[in-house]
C-alpha cells in the first residue's frame, strides 16, 4: 500500500499539499522500476510549471526518465540532498527523497489526480 | 612468481618513480625557452607518471591482457560487426608513405593517398548505389549529423524551410534521433509493426508537410530486411521529404542491394564494421556518406577531384560554395581508410557478395541451434545478426539476459549485444559475422544451450556470473553517483626538471 | 573471399541445418524490383599482389622532404614503444568497453589517458576522446550555450580556419550565433585577439554571449594573452575555450592556470602519425562544475562485488544510447586507440622527455627564424612564439612551389587557406620540432636566399 494521504500521477509522480505548498516526488515503484538512482536533476527555484509540465530528469545507471509536475505552480524548493545524494530517492522516495515544493493556487487539479487505492491498482495492474 | 594469467594493474601514477626514464629526446640548450614570457609559462612541470621504458611496455601489456578482443576469441556484439581484422591492412596504413604524409602536404605530394581516396569514394558510390561520397565523417554517427545538415541545407536550398521534423522507427540507433536535435530537428519517434518491421501505415500518417526527412536501418537493428522500404521510400518522397538510411548493416546486403538504387536519398557507411577496420576498443572509426543526385551539391568540403591528365587535387577553399562546409580539420581518417581500401582490394566483387551471404548462413545457422532453447520473436530468415529472448528463461528461473551474458565469459565468449533494440524483451542481438568457423558458432550455440539449463538447475552459478573474469561485477551505481574520473593523488607532486 | 572459413561442406552442413536449399532463398525478402544491379568493381586481388598495389600508391606519396609545415599537425618524434603497444590485438580488435569484467584494459587505459591530460591541461575532468581537435572545439562550443542557456559564440580569427568551419558547421544544425574576433593588425601585438574588439562584442545585452574561444599557441604561432581573454568573457558571464596543443603544455601555462573553463584540442602531436588528417585524438577537458556538459565517454574508478578496484564506463545515461533525441551529443565512436597511443606516449616520455621536445622545439624554431632572416625572410609579426611563426616571402605561392622542386617543404602558404587576406598574401607559416635537423635548416635557408635574390650573401 502506498502512503495514503498522497496523491498521485499516473507517471508515478506523487504530491503532498499542506496549504498552499505543495511537495512532490516520486514513487516507490517508479524508483524501483528505474532501479539505482545516480542523477536527479531539478528545475531552478522560482520556476513556474503547468500541470504535467516536465519538472527535471532522473537517471539510473542504464535509463532515463523524465519527471512530470502532479500540479501547476512556482517552484519554491529544490531538494538539496539529491544532489549529492540521488540514492535518497531509492531508500525514502516518499520521506528524504522528495525533489521539490511548489507554491500552488486553489484549483481543481488535485481531483485530477489517483488517491491511493486508485494508484495501488494501477501499479497492481502494470 | 608462478603466476601467469591476466592480473590486474595499479595505476601508472602508482608504478611513477622520480629519477626514472629519460634518454630519447636530446637535451635542449639551457636557454631554450629564456624568449618566452614569464606570464605564458608553465610554472611547474605537469604531474605525469616517471618510468623506464620497461615499466612501461609492462604496464601496457599487462593491461592488454585484461581485455577480451576479437583476436582473442568469438565476439558475437550484435550491430558492431565484430569480425576479423585482416593483419595486411594495419601494415599498409603504417607504410611510411601514407602514414608519415601530412594533411596539408601539396597536392603533387600526396598523389598516391589521393588516388586511394578517389578510387574509395568511387567503390563505395558503386556499393551504396550513390551518385556520390565523402570520406570526410569521422565515424558513423558524424555520417549521420552530415547527411541530416545536407538535408537541411536541401531544404532550405528550396526555399522550403519549415521542414522541422524527422522520423525514426522506435527500434532505431539511439545515435538517429540524437543526431536530428544537434541537427535542429525535431524527432517523432513512430512504432514498429508487429512483425518488426516499419510500420508503413504509421510512418505514412506522420508524414506531411514538416517532415525533413526519415531515417531508416535496413536490414533493421533486430537483423529484419525492410521488405516494404519500397512503399515507405515512395511515401516519403511523395510528401517531399528526404530518406536518410543508416548503413550499420550494409554488411548484410553487399551486392544484394543497393540502397541508391532503391531510392534513399543519403546514407553512411560504417567502415569499421562493414569493410573492418579495427574498432580500437571505442574507436577510431570512419563514417563516409553516400548521396543520391539531389544532395551532391551539399557534400561537405573538401571533395577530392580527378582532372582530365587523371591527377588528383582537393578543392580549395569556398571552390563550391553550396557546401554545408567542414566536419573536422582535415580531408578524414585516411589512416582508417586506407585499411578500408585494402579490404576492399582484396575481395572484389564477388569476396564481397561472399561476406555478406556468408554472414547471412552464419547468423541463420546459429539461430536454428537455439530454436527452441530461447524465444525467437522474429521467426522469418534474418539476415547478418538476429534477436534471441530470454523472456521465458527469465519467467521460469529468474535469470535475466544479464545473467547469461555474464555467464557467456566464463564459456569464454564476449556476450552479445544486450537489451538492444529496447523494443524486445530481455533480448540479445547476436551477430556471428562471416569470419567465424562452423566449430565456433556450434561451441557458442552449445554455451549458450548449456547456460539455459544451468539457469534451471543451479540458477546461483549464472546469477553470480563471470566467475573466471578478471574481476566480478562492478558497482556501477557509486561510480556514477560519486565519479572518480582521474587520478589525483601525483597532483603537486611535481619534480623539478633536472636541468 | 580471402578472410573466410567455410568449406563447401561447411556450407551445405548449415543450409541443411537451416532448411532451406540454397543461400539465395535466405535473401529473398528482398523484392525484385528492389534487388541491386551488378556489382561493379575490379576482381579481388590476393595478398601478394595487393601488398605490391599499396606499395605502389604509398610510393606515389613524398614524404622525404626537408619540412616545415605544421599549422595544426605536427612532425614528432614516435617512441618505438607506442606503436609496437599499439599493434597488439588485445587492444586494436576490441571493441568499447560494454562488458567491463573483460574489458579491464581498455577501460584502466582510457581512465589513465583521461588523468594524464588533466594533469597536463590543468583542468578536472577530462572526456574519454572526440574525433580530432575541429570537432572537439565544435563540442566545447555547444557546451557553453548549453551551460549558459546563451546562443552566441565569439571565437577569435586566429584560431585555425578548418576550426572556424567546423564550428560553423556544428552551430549551423542549431542556428546558433557565430561572430569572428579579429586579430590586432599592427603594433606589438599583431597577430593576437583583438581585445578591444573583444570587449565591445561581449558588451551587446542583446546578444549575449555564450563562450569566447581562442587558441594557445594561435594559428599563426604567436602567444595569447590567454587570461586576460577569459578575464574579459567571464566579466559578461561568457564561459572561455582555449584551443591548445598538447605538448606546448609541458612548458607553457595550462588552460586551468589562466582561468579557462574548456580546453578542447588536437592530441595529434603526442605520439600520433600525420596520416594525412587522421585518425586524430580529440581532446575536451572541463571544470567540476561543467561535467553534466561533457558529451562523450567517461571512464570512472569504482569497486567490484569483492571490493576490488576496477573500472567502468560511468555516467552513461548522458550518452546517446540512453537519451537518444535529449542527448547532449550524438557521439558514439571515439578515438580510443588513439588515446592509448597519447597515454603511452606520455608514459615514456615523462614530465621531462615532454618539457625536452617542447623546448627543443622552441630551440629549433630559434635557429629556423635566424635562418631565415639571415636568408631575408623576417618574421610578419613581432610578438612571441615557441615553435612555428609566420616569414614575410613576396610572391610566397610561387616560391613555396619552386623550393618544394628542390625538396624543401617550406611550410604553408598562408593564401591557400585565407585567400582574402591580403596581411598574410605574403606568409609562410614555418614550424620547427625536435626532429627538424640543422642540415635541414641550412637547406631552407640557403635555397630561400638564393630564391629572394641573392641580396644578403655572407
Amino acid at each position: 500500500m502506498v502512503p495514503s494521504d498522497l496523491r498521485y500521477t499516473r507517471d508515478h509522480e506523487w504530491v503532498r499539499l499542506a496549504g498552499d505548498e505543495a511537495t512532490v516526488g516520486i514513487t516507490a515503484f517508479a524508483a524501483e522500476q528505474l532501479g539505482d538512482i545516480v542523477f536527479v536533476e531539478l528545475p531552478a527555484v522560482g520556476k513556474s510549471l503547468a500541470a504535467a509540465a516536465t519538472f527535471g530528469v532522473v537517471e539510473s545507471v542504464k535509463a532515463v526518465s523524465d519527471l512530470f509536475s502532479p500540479l501547476s505552480g512556482e517552484v519554491t524548493e529544490v531538494n538539496p540532498a539529491l544532489a549529492g545524494q540521488p540514492e535518497l530517492v531509492n531508500t525514502d522516495p516518499f520521506g528524504a527523497g522528495w525533489m521539490l515544493k511548489l507554491k500552488v493556487g486553489a484549483s481543481a487539479e488535485l481531483d485530477e489526480l489517483l488517491d491511493a487505492p486508485a494508484y495501488d491498482k494501477l501499479i497492481a495492474e502494470a | 612468481m608462478g603466476v601467469t594469467g591476466p592480473r590486474l594493474q595499479s595505476t601508472i601514477f602508482e608504478k611513477s618513480h622520480p629519477g626514472r626514464g629519460g634518454g630519447k629526446i636530446p637535451h635542449p640548450p639551457k636557454d631554450a625557452l629564456d624568449r618566452l614570457p614569464a606570464a605564458a609559462r608553465r610554472a611547474a612541470p605537469p604531474a605525469l607518471p616517471e618510468l623506464n621504458e620497461l615499466e612501461v611496455v609492462r604496464h601496457y601489456v599487462n593491461l592488454s591482457q585484461l581485455n577480451f578482443a576479437i583476436d582473442t576469441g568469438f565476439y558475437p556484439l550484435g550491430s558492431c560487426t565484430m569480425k576479423f581484422n585482416p593483419k595486411v591492412n594495419e601494415w599498409a596504413a603504417r607504410l611510411p608513405g601514407f602514414a608519415s604524409l601530412h594533411p596539408l602536404a601539396p597536392d603533387s605530394t600526396a598523389q598516391g593517398t589521393l588516388q586511394i581516396l578517389w578510387e574509395l569514394e568511387e567503390i563505395l558510390a558503386e556499393i551504396s548505389g550513390m551518385a556520390a561520397v565523402s570520406l570526410q565523417p569521422a565515424a558513423g554517427a558524424q555520417g549521420e549529423l552530415t547527411g541530416i545538415l545536407m538535408i537541411r541545407a536541401y531544404h532550405r536550398s528550396r526555399g522550403d524551410p519549415d521542414r522541422q521534423e524527422v522520423l525514426v522507427p522506435d527500434s532505431s540507433h539511439g545515435t538517429n534521433p540524437a543526431t536530428a536535435s544537434m541537427a535542429g530537428f525535431k524527432t517523432i519517434t513512430v512504432r514498429s509493426a508487429a512483425d518488426g518491421g516499419v510500420d508503413v501505415e504509421a510512418f505514412r500518417a506522420a508524414l506531411g508537410p514538416r517532415t525533413a526527412a526519415v531515417m531508416i536501418t535496413n536490414p533493421s537493428t533486430l537483423g529484419l530486411f525492410e521488405s516494404r522500404i519500397g512503399e515507405l521510400l515512395d511515401a516519403v518522397h511523395a510528401a517531399g521529404a528526404l530518406a536518410y538510411m543508416d548503413g550499420a548493416n550494409l554488411n548484410a546486403i553487399l551486392g544484394r542491394f543497393k540502397p541508391g538504387e532503391a531510392g534513399f536519398d543519403v546514407m553512411h557507411i560504417n567502415t569499421h564494421k562493414t569493410f573492418s577496420t579495427p574498432h580500437g576498443g571505442g574507436g577510431p572509426g570512419a563514417g563516409p556518406v553516400g548521396v543520391g543526385p539531389r544532395l551532391v551539391p551539399f557534400l561537405p568540403a573538401p571533395r577530392v577531384l580527378r582532372g582530365e591528365d587523371g591527377s588528383y587535387r582537393l578543392e580549395r577553399p569556398g571552390e563550391r560554395p553550396t557546401s554545408i562546409g567542414r566536419l573536422r580539420a582535415f580531408v578524414g581518417n585516411t589512416g582508417v581508410l586506407v585499411r578500408a581500401y585494402a579490404y576492399l582490394r582484396a575481395h572484389g566483387a564477388e569476396g564481397l557478395a561472399e561476406v555478406s551471404q556468408d554472414a547471412v548462413l552464419a547468423a541463420n545457422y546459429l539461430k536454428s541451434r537455439l530454436v527452441g532453447t530461447y524465444d525467437i520473436p522474429y521467426g522469418r530468415p534474418c539476415k547478418h545478426e538476429f534477436v534471441a529472448s530470454a523472456a521465458t528463461i527469465k519467467r521460469q528461473t529468474g535469470i535475466r539476459t544479464l545473467d547469461i551474458a555474464k555467464r557467456l565469459i566464463d564459456y569464454g565468449f564476449h556476450p552479445p549485444t544486450i537489451y538492444f533494440p529496447l523494443i524486445v524483451e530481455e533480448g540479445m542481438l547476436i551477430e556471428p559475422t562471416e569470419t567465424e568457423a562452423l566449430e565456433t558458432l556450434d561451441a557458442f550455440a552449445d554455451a549458450l544451450i548449456t547456460i539455459a539449463r544451468e539457469a534451471a538447475t543451479t540458477p546461483e552459478l549464472v546469477h553470480e556470473a563471470p566467475h573466471t573474469a578478471p574481476v566480478r561485477r562492478l558497482d556501477e551505481a557509486t561510480a556514477a553517483r560519486q565519479p572518480n574520473l582521474r587520478w589525483r593523488a601525483m597532483t603537486g607532486a611535481e619534480t623539478p626538471c633536472p636541468d | 573471399m580471402p578472410y573466410g572459413p567455410h568449406t563447401p561442406a561447411d556450407r551445405a552442413r548449415m543450409l541443411e541445418a537451416i532448411g532451406v536449399r540454397s543461400i539465395d532463398e535466405l535473401f529473398a525478402d528482398i523484392p525484385a524490383t528492389l534487388r541491386a544491379s551488378r556489382l561493379d568493381l575490379p576482381a579481388g586481388m590476393p595478398e601478394l599482389e595487393l601488398m605490391a598495389h599499396l606499395q605502389g600508391l604509398a610510393g606515389r606519396n613524398s614524404t622525404d622532404l626537408a619540412s616545415f609545415l605544421g599549422a595544426g599537425a605536427y612532425r614528432h618524434y614516435q617512441p618505438p614503444a607506442v606503436d609496437q603497444l599499439l599493434l597488439r590485438g588485445e587492444w586494436y580488435t576490441a571493441y568499447t568497453p560494454y562488458q567491463p569484467e573483460v574489458s579491464q584494459g581498455t577501460l584502466q587505459s582510457i581512465y589513465e589517458y583521461q588523468s594524464l591530460l588533466a594533469e597536463l591541461v590543468g583542468l578536472d575532468v577530462v572526456s574519454a576522446s572526440h574525433y580530432d581537435g575541429a570537432a572537439a572545439t565544435a563540442e566545447a562550443a555547444l557546451m557553453t550555450c548549453r551551460a549558459t542557456g546563451r546562443r552566441r559564440i565569439l571565437i577569435s580569427h586566429a584560431v585555425h580556419r578548418h576550426y572556424r568551419e567546423t564550428l560553423a558547421t556544428y552551430l549551423s544544425g542549431g542556428d546558433l550565433e557565430l561572430d569572428e574576433l579579429p586579430v590586432v593588425e599592427a603594433g606589438p601585438a599583431a597577430g593576437t585577439t583583438d581585445l578591444a574588439a573583444l570587449e565591445g562584442l561581449l558588451a551587446d545585452p542583446a546578444r549575449p554571449v555564450a563562450g569566447v574561444i581562442a587558441g594557445q599557441p594561435n594559428f599563426y604561432g604567436l602567444l595569447e594573452p590567454m587570461a586576460e581573454i577569459g578575464r574579459l568573457a567571464h566579466a559578461q558571464g561568457a564561459l572561455f575555450v582555449a584551443v591548445i596543443e598538447p605538448v606546448s603544455l609541458a612548458v607553457l601555462a595550462p588552460p586551468g592556470a589562466y582561468g579557462a573553463d574548456i580546453a578542447a584540442g588536437e592530441g595529434q602531436s603526442l605520439g600520433i602519425p600525420t596520416q594525412y588528417g587522421g585518425p586524430y585524438l580529440g581532446i575536451l577537458a572541463t571544470t567540476d562544475a561543467l561535467v553534466r556538459q561533457i558529451p562523450g565517454r567517461l571512464v570512472g574508478m569504482t569497486t567490484d562485488l569483492d571490493g576490488q578496484r576496477a573500472f567502468v564506463m560511468t555516467m552513461r545515461a548522458r550518452e546517446q544510447d540512453i537519451r537518444r533525441e535529449r542527448a547532449a551529443s550524438n557521439i558514439c565512436t571515439n578515438q580510443a586507440l588513439l588515446a592509448l597511443a597519447a597515454s603511452i606516449y606520455l608514459a615514456t616520455l615523462g614530465p621531462h622527455g615532454l618539457r625536452d621536445v617542447a623546448a627543443l622545439g622552441a630551440a629549433r624554431a630559434a635557429e629556423l627564424e635566424a635562418a631565415l632572416a639571415a636568408a631575408g625572410a623576417e618574421r610578419l609579426h613581432p610578438g612571441p612564439y615557441l615553435n612555428e611563426f609566420v616569414v614575410r616571402v613576396p610572391d610566397a605561392r610561387a616560391v613555396h612551389q619552386r623550393l618544394l622542386g628542390r625538396g624543401i617543404l617550406a611550410g604553408l602558404v598562408l593564401a591557400d587557406v585565407e585567400p582574402d587576406d591580403q596581411v598574410l598574401a605574403v606568409g609562410l607559416l614555418v614550424c620547427a620540432t625536435e626532429v627538424t635537423t640543422s642540415g635541414d635548416i641550412g637547406r631552407f635557408a640557403t635555397a630561400l636566399q638564393a630564391e629572394l635574390g641573392g641580396a644578403r650573401w655572407a
